[in-house]
């Protein structure tokens, strides 16, 4: 195949580009610009859009003997990742931007321009097993990336090759260094790439203005607190509520209500839901039958609960959850999977979370 | 990829090594000797970069004084133009102003900038026409009385759409308002007539790799009377205006090529400018809306040529010049798009905005330029490839809405 490596100067995509090169296809690296003011180096451990990184990649392109280039899809990643990412915050829900880069860019922008361009799929670094269409959890589940994978179509898996699903992190690195790779010690990228300080409120603050409103306990309905944006949380957060409630019991976050810019906070108990509801779902092949019984994980770093999955009159999903969870936040994925402890969970499809009911 | 040799179509960002070039260097290499030492091995290195100072001198119509070896053309291009803009307001703090063509490279773009910056330099952008020239008229109302002028920078050919301009006719227009006048000349040498002192200019830079010499070799031409504060600082080579340890196997390498470049101009330049004028009309036979960026193949200025031989720029509406890039590189035929930032990200040209081109006709812009390795064989494979790959180049669009 003539295969189009995105690499973004981190050891995942070197390595994925090398497999791609000695499994026998015909390789050119690219590079994705991303960030329209782009940093000389890297600040931290973070990020994967300075020059340097670009340089990484490059380097890496050059052991390997394949075609590199650069290409600007800046404006295309400000509208649809990083706009998005504000705009969702702003309305009151958590948004996941890895994954709607996978959905708008990576297996959109570069895909459709690499298959005109003559290319027929495009090889990354993710954690994921693909394999006949089928998209599977990373046989490394702490490094697994399925979950921002989930949204992806029948049609974009066709156009997707990820060699690095079958392999732990650590015999990533170990490839790397085998090879003499220079990023075979680089500091994983954590969080958000765009947000290479990781102070997201930061960031959102730097957007968004401080929109000061109250914290509401659910329990009495009285306020007992104030915050500065209620961009500033996510449903089922516990941690850094700024408010102290008369009993020592933990509060969370039991809802954002962005108009009214009130903050509602309960107990764990009042945090617990059984039922979600999601927009439309986008499936990994042919919509399958509902209702059905599947696993569903409902934030990028979570474990798979079961459940039952019902059509709703919206178009969307109906999920009733097997056992309670905290920290069902609208504007996450459910990316539901079909258990499979031999080969390794299936990736169904997802639905964006609306609310829980 | 194909595994055959590459199609090189890309002399003006370097050309292949002359023989007599790589022969002269690997001698002086395997000498001792630092120029600025007094015994016998420094004597010898000193001798091998005065015969090459006088070599170069003669080849492009210098004083051997005048030549001040540097390592390239964006050195050279600092030099002058900070090094002339200091020394002038030092001399009168009123002239601040530099008058200098929006589409020069970058490394006098960005020096007028710093200057402007860092320096409280004024800018003033001369009017370019729409071929890229800078006409006396244009240069004329952008001096004014020249009273609180530095400096005038501007190309001799530019090293995108290999516009030639009447470099003559400014200097002496500047001269009249005692204006100094700086010329970037790195295209232009071997390619078209450059004599210095014909010229009047005040300060030329040339450098070797686009001659067939090395690279990190080049030269400011500095008229005996022109005032420039150095950049680097040392023990006082190169008239005290350039410190450093003379590079003199690079030195030696300069002058053999720049000699053979004009020496060998008249043919070469004929044989190139037959395979561009080939080159151009066989792609707009295969691409009919293809335009021709700069001026006419056939253009005039000053009696000599108006267009750079070897210079071939078109614009390909509808498709974007790094997915032609790539696709033609994937044939093994590598050409240019301009200007990259230094992440390697495309970025229009701005030699063709400052012309007036829209930026869409901008981004869809390839630079194919010949030297004197090209042949027609060469001319053959990009002809036998342009057509398909416009086309899919076309239909991957980018992504942008």
């Amino acid at each position: 195949m003539r295969v189009l490596a995105a690499m973004s100067g981190g050891v995942d995509s070197a390595v994925a580009a090398a497999l791609a090169v000695d499994a026998g296809h015909d390789v050119t690296g690219v590079h994705l610009a991303l960030s329209p003011d782009r940093q000389t180096l890297r600040s931290g451990a973070r990020g994967c859009c300075s020059v340097e990184d670009a340089h990484d990649a490059r380097r890496v392109a050059d052991e390997l003997g394949i075609p590199f280039y650069v290409w600007d899809l800046a404006d295309r990643f400000t509208e649809d990742v990083v706009d998005d990412f504000v705009a969702e915050y702003a309305a009151g829900r958590t948004p996941n931007p890895c994954l709607r880069c996978n959905e708008r860019i990576k297996f959109a922008a570069v895909l459709d321009r690499a298959r005109a361009l003559g290319f027929d799929a495009v090889v990354t670094g993710h954690h994921a097993r693909l394999a006949d269409g089928v998209l599977r959890r990373s046989v490394d589940l702490a490094k697994d990336q399925s979950y921002v994978l989930g949204v992806l179509t029948a049609d974009q898996l066709a156009g997707a090759v990820f060699p690095l699903g079958g392999m732990t992190k650590e015999r990533v690195r170990e490839i790397a260094a085998e090879r003499g790779f220079a990023v075979a010690a680089k500091p994983d990228s954590h969080d958000i790439c765009f947000i290479p300080d990781g102070d997201t409120r930061g960031f959102l603050t730097r957007r968004l203005g401080e929109r000061p409103g109250p914290v509401v306990d659910a329990a009495t309905g009285t306020t007992v607190g104030q915050h500065a944006g209620t961009y500033g949380f996510t449903v089922g957060q516990r941690r850094g509520l700024g408010v102290a409630v008369g009993d020592a019991r933990p509060r969370y976050v039991l809802g954002i209500e962005p108009v009214s810019r009130t903050v509602t906070i309960g107990t764990a108990e009042q945090a617990g839901v059984t039922g979600v509801r999601t927009g439309p779902p986008t499936w990994t092949a042919q919509a399958p039958r509902l209702p059905l019984t599947a696993g569903v994980q409902l934030r990028a770093h979570g474990a798979s609960v079961p459940c039952a999955v019902h059509p709703d009159d919206g178009g969307g999903l109906r999920l009733v959850l097997a056992e309670q969870q905290r920290g069902v936040a609208p504007g996450q994925s459910a990316v539901l999977y079909h258990p499979d402890p031999v080969e390794g969970d299936r990736v169904l499809g997802q639905g964006t979370i609306t609310h829980a009911a | 990829m194909t595994s055959s040799v590459p199609v090189y179509l890309d002399h003006a960002a370097t050309t292949p090594v002359l023989p007599e070039v790589l022969a002269a260097m690997t001698e002086q290499l395997g000498r001792v000797g630092n120029a600025s030492s007094l015994h016998a091995s420094g004597r010898a290195a000193r001798r091998a970069a005065e015969q090459s100072r006088e070599r170069l001198a003669e080849a492009v119509g210098a004083r051997p004084s005048e030549v001040l070896f540097t390592s390239g053309g964006t050195e050279s291009d600092n030099l002058a133009v900070k090094g002339l803009y200091w020394a002038r307001r030092a001399a009168d703090a009123h002239r601040r102003r530099i008058v200098v063509s929006p589409a020069e490279h970058h490394a006098v773009l960005d020096s007028v900038e710093w200057l402007a910056k860092h320096e409280g330099a004024e800018v003033a952008w001369l009017a370019v026409e729409t071929d890229g020239r800078v006409t006396p008229a244009a240069l004329a109302e952008a001096l004014g009385d020249g009273r609180d002028v530095a400096l005038v920078s501007t190309m001799w050919a530019n090293n995108e759409i290999g516009t030639v301009s009447d470099v003559a006719a400014l200097a002496e227009l500047a001269h009249g308002v005692g204006v100094p006048l700086h010329t970037d000349a790195v295209q232009a040498v071997g390619q078209v007539p450059v004599d210095f002192t014909a010229s009047g200019v005040d300060a030329l830079t040339l450098t070797g790799h686009k001659l067939g010499g090395p690279m990190g070799a080049g030269a400011l031409l500095l008229r005996r009377d022109a005032e420039c504060t150095p950049l680097l600082h040392g023990g006082g080579q190169e008239r005290d205006v350039r410190s450093g340890t003379l590079d003199v196997a690079a030195i030696v390498g300069l002058a053999v090529a720049a000699a053979g470049a004009v020496r060998s101009r008249v043919g070469r330049t004929a044989e190139i400018g037959r395979l561009r004028d080939r080159l151009v009309a066989g792609v707009v036979e295969q691409v009919p809306d293809a335009q021709l960026n700069g001026p006419a193949l056939d253009d005039v200025v000053a009696g000599g040529p108006g267009r750079l031989p070897g210079n071939a720029h078109l614009s390909f509406p509808g498709a974007e010049g790094d997915a032609l890039l790539m696709l033609l590189d994937a044939q093994g035929v590598e050409c240019s798009t301009g200007s990259a930032c230094s992440a390697g990200v495309a970025r229009p040209s701005h030699v063709l905005l400052a012309v007036g081109a829209d930026p869409h006709r901008a981004r869809s812009s390839l630079r194919f330029t010949l030297g004197h390795t090209s042949t027609d064989a060469d001319v053959d494979a990009l002809l036998a490839v342009i057509g398909p790959v416009v086309d899919r180049a076309r239909r991957a669009g980018l992504g942008r809405r």
